[in-house]
């Protein structure tokens, strides 16, 4: 907590030795008289030369974060290919194939994907009429994975919204008015947590795919058992945050409860939220598809990722692109989403440095730079406790705790 | 203390009674219980249909139905537990009993495997923070994550064990030269980033794990180890020596030689013993077996309080740990010779279906190796998962530890490496690691419902996925009050223990 003071966003206007903000140093004076946080936020702004916003820190790390930018258009890439090229909700894509409609199989259905070169003894760089190949029906497996693609995504954005809305009211709530709503929100959340969220989310799937309306219900069904982690989370920084002197502030003044828990502490605890909603997406991307693949979850007509490798598992020793094609997306889709929340927990780390220390995904550099830090106190390993270094992945809480998918 | 106990006790009954409310409600209406006989053809359809509306109660009122059940659970405080029956009658609490013991065997294993790599893993990551293993180890850590667990159940199906059985059933299986270089490079590879040190130092890892790998891989096709594998006395000794010192390097120091020496008589003591009970462990059972383990352990306890001296507690540990080094090669030189025997009896070792071979008769470490060639594939596919996520916990919680002050002053009044990271640091950050432990022994009764469903293993998972498919209540309940008991009183449990642990905590 004490670091949060390091950052120049808290740093008091009036700082008593101007000489110090305008960074020509501290002098003697200066530091008999400003307290030492002080002294070091003119140092820090002696190094940086220019003072950000908290928001613009936040952009600025994960920017430097590669694994997560990286990650990100990826992301971005793997969406807009699935939303253009079979279209969406009756729009047209570019893609001329249903991937309902069963055809002629041509070639055995082997894919006509092609990435090797004449030159090297290839057929060419080529898409080809059927690049993924095709099921035993005939059916073009490029359409049918993209389709699956388009559900995983839309059960991400589903999701994503779902339980954060929910997770954060009830914690929120229960952490603002305590007393009887805390214990009743809590004991509900409990009672939730204590289902197996496999279990849970398998019988809400079965009674959602009865209704027949394609991914919205299973979407909608997956926020409602996956917002658990966030709301304990959300409750317990709520219950730190109500006994600020900002909030006290803000009720003296006659805000109502809604407008302090709206304006003052959710935008407080926005990081936490974040971050354990990126990793509520990634296990409930992997929730979708598992449910998929045991038959709770998405059923025939339409097609989903899990569903797909459940129906060709056995296909794998004769026809193996009927299996390798779905799993590769759901992995993709997945690790992107969660480097995408490691670098946002990087970034909205306080612990952080701001210059936030650029890491490679292999770096093999950092750990020399770690070991020049700390030239003359331990060789070796030393470099472990270098301050304010970022303590990656301290917890993969959101994945892990309530929402991961407790029975792989 | 015991208020706290009492409180939580009683709230969290509540909340299991609610969750049990809640299941039950909505399993019942996930579907058409009668679905398959409305639309079956038997002449018998009628009495079908009217059999298991009686079995499962369907002329009731959902409460009434409830109310069944729970009276049903109720007995079992004074000892008649009665689960209800399935819809084709059985009693629930039977398929119970033979779906949590399948369950238990598939999972202990893993998870213990996973805990014991995870913390090692993770303590290594910690030390060699921004290192090439870390960065390495966590791009992989993610991936295990990221991974669909039935996609690579298959993988592994696929490349591990068909792989390996074409492998072992060809007429000459033997490692080619390719096999062997790309292997010795990614030994050597990974051991120069575990031991680290300066250039040099990596570069003679290096080269020692790569000329090892091409000697020692030649040498086993020479002795056709896949066939006919053994250890013998020399490599049993030469193991047992090697724990011995390995553990007195991480636990003691070399220099305590009462340490090293405790371990090292352990060692002899362990090959005095493989001769010894040759005869006995020919054709054994579990009690033998355990009488054994319990008399080599007593005996390493002995070995270390006379040996130790004035360190007794770490002597103990070395020589306990050569014990049961030296135990399980001696294990393991039975399967091997075994293995031919029950590559007969078998010809494709390695299963991917199935929780045993049906029929199968053998001696006892015939059967040992059917039932372990059964799990090999599940428990190394849950491991790596579960492995995944106690190194990253383990790590963060190393790093967060090594920031702290007493760290500075353990290295500030001289103390070695060894100590500030064993006695320091990791005894402290074990302590959120034990409570995440704790809760995972829960989940683990649970079972795991995907691995199961695609080894076709007929545990609990399977109980609740064909009770959920036949909108049958009674099974998925069972399921749920089993993993729902166990998820409290481990909660409990991981608790208590933080306060136990943690002084700083208090209840």
């Amino acid at each position: 907590m004490s670091n949060e003071d390091g950052t120049p966003r808290n740093k008091p206007e009036y700082t008593p030795e101007e000489n110090v903000r305008n960074g020509t140093g501290p002098s003697q004076t200066a530091v008999d008289m400003a307290n030492l946080a002080e002294v070091e936020d003119a140092k820090l702004r002696q190094q940086t030369g220019k003072s950000y916003s908290q928001g613009q820190l936040v952009r600025r790390r994960f920017r430097n974060h590669k694994a997560a930018m990286i990650s990100a258009v990826f992301l971005a890439l793997i969406f807009i290919l699935a939303f253009t090229s079979i279209g969406y909700a009756g729009i047209p894509g570019w893609w001329d194939k249903d991937y309902a409609a069963a055809g002629a199989v041509v070639n055995g259905g082997n894919p006509t994907l092609s990435l090797v070169p004449q030159w090297l003894g290839g057929q060419g760089i080529q898409w080809g009429e059927h690049p993924f190949g095709q099921d035993s029906t005939g059916k073009d497996y490029f359409a049918l994975t993209m389709r699956g693609t388009q559900q995983s995504l839309i059960i991400a954005l589903v999701v994503g919204i779902v339980s954060t809305v929910i997770g954060s009211v009830v914690g929120s709530l229960a952490g603002y008015f305590r007393g009887w709503i805390d214990a009743v929100l809590m004991r509900a959340t409990d009672l939730v947590i204590v289902i197996p969220l496999l279990v849970l989310a398998a019988v809400l799937g079965q009674m959602s795919s009865g209704l027949g309306a394609g991914i919205l219900p299973l979407a909608l069904v997956l926020g409602l058992v996956t917002w658990t982690s966030l709301a304990r989370l959300v409750r317990g920084e709520v219950l730190s945050l109500r006994e600020k002197e900002f909030v006290a502030a803000a009720v003296a003044m006659g805000a109502k409860p809604g407008r302090v828990i709206l304006r003052h502490l959710l935008p407080n605890t926005v990081g936490v939220i974040v971050v354990n909603a990126t990793f509520a997406i990634a296990a409930a991307i992997l929730l979708e598809t598992s449910l998929s693949f045991l038959g709770f979850g998405v059923q025939p007509p339409d097609s989903s990722l899990g569903l797909l490798i459940s129906q060709y598992q056995n296909a794998f020793t004769t026809r193996p692109w009927l299996f390798w094609w779905p799993g590769m997306f759901i992995l993709a889709i997945a690790l992107s989403v969660n480097f995408i929340g490691d670098g946002l927990r990087d970034a909205f780390d306080p612990r952080q440095g701001s210059r936030g220390k650029k890491r490679g995904i292999f770096g093999f550099s950092g750990r020399d730079k770690a070991l020049n830090k700390t030239t003359g106190s331990t060789a070796g390993p030393g470099g472990k406790d270098v301050p304010g270094q970022p303590i990656n992945g301290s917890g993969l809480g959101g994945l892990l705790g309530g929402s991961g998918i407790g029975n792989p | 203390m015991l208020k706290f106990i009492l409180r939580r006790f009683g709230s969290s009954f509540l909340v299991l009674l609610g969750a049990s409310l809640l299941l039950y409600v909505l399993t019942i209406n996930s579907g058409d219980p009668l679905k398959d006989l409305r639309e079956s053809n038997a002449d018998n359809r009628e009495y079908l249909i009217e059999q298991r509306i009686d079995f499962m109660g369907l002329d009731q009122p959902w409460y009434a139905r409830y109310w069944d059940w729970l009276t049903g659970v109720g007995k079992c405080v004074i000892g008649q537990c009665d689960l209800g029956t399935n819809r084709s009658g059985q009693q629930v609490i039977d398929l119970l009993g033979l779906a949590a013991a399948s369950t238990l065997r598939l999972v202990v294993l893993a998870t213990v495997i996973a805990m014991v790599f995870g913390v090692l893993i993770g303590i290594l990551t910690a030390i060699r923070q921004y290192s090439g293993i870390d960065y390495v180890v966590t791009f992989l850590t993610f991936m295990f994550f990221s991974l669909p667990v039935f996609w690579a159940a298959v993988l592994l199906k696929e490349y591990l064990a068909i792989g390996f059985n074409d492998w072992l059933a060809s007429p000459d299986p033997g490692f080619s030269w390719p096999t062997i270089i790309v292997v010795g490079l990614v030994l050597g590879l990974a051991l120069q980033a575990v031991l680290a040190g300066n250039a040099r130092r990596r570069l003679f890892t290096f080269l020692g794990a790569f000329v090892f790998t091409c000697a020692a891989l030649p040498y086993m096709d020479w002795l056709n180890f896949a066939r006919y594998p053994q250890l013998g006395p020399v490599v049993i000794t030469l193991v047992g020596v090697a724990a011995a010192v390995g553990a007195t390097v991480l636990g003691a120091g070399l220099k305590n030689r009462r340490v090293l020496y405790a371990g090292l008589i352990t060692a002899v003591l362990g090959l005095v013993a493989y001769y010894a009970t040759y005869g006995l462990l020919w054709d054994p059972n579990w009690l033998i077996i355990l009488i054994l383990a319990v008399v080599a352990i007593g005996v390493a306890i002995a070995i270390g309080r006379l040996m130790g001296g004035y360190s007794k507690g770490a002597a103990t540990l070395v020589s306990v740990f050569t014990a049961v080094v030296m135990g399980g090669l001696i294990i393991v030189e039975h399967l091997f010779r075994s293995w031919p025997s029950y590559l007969e009896i078998v010809g494709r070792p390695i299963a991917t279906i199935g929780s045993e071979t049906p029929n199968f008769t053998g001696t006892f470490w015939e059967d040992f190796l059917d039932k372990g060639t059964q799990l090999l594939l599940p428990t190394i596919l849950l491991a790596l998962i579960s492995l995944a996520s106690y190194s990253r916990y383990t790590r963060a919680s190393m790093l967060e530890v090594s920031q702290q002050d007493y760290i500075r002053t353990a290295r500030a009044k001289g103390l070695n490496e060894r100590q500030v990271i064993l006695k320091h640091a990791f005894r402290n950050s074990l302590i959120p690691i034990t409570t995440i432990m704790a809760f995972d022994f829960a989940g683990l009764i649970g079972g795991a419902v995907i691995t199961e469903q695609v080894f076709g293993w007929k545990g609990m998972g399977e109980l609740f996925r064909t009770g959920l498919e036949q909108v049958d209540p009674a099974p998925v309940m069972a399921f749920f009050l089993v993993t729902g008991t166990a998820a409290v009183l481990f909660n409990l449990l991981a608790d208590i223990l933080y306060a136990v642990l943690d002084p700083r905590i208090r209840v």
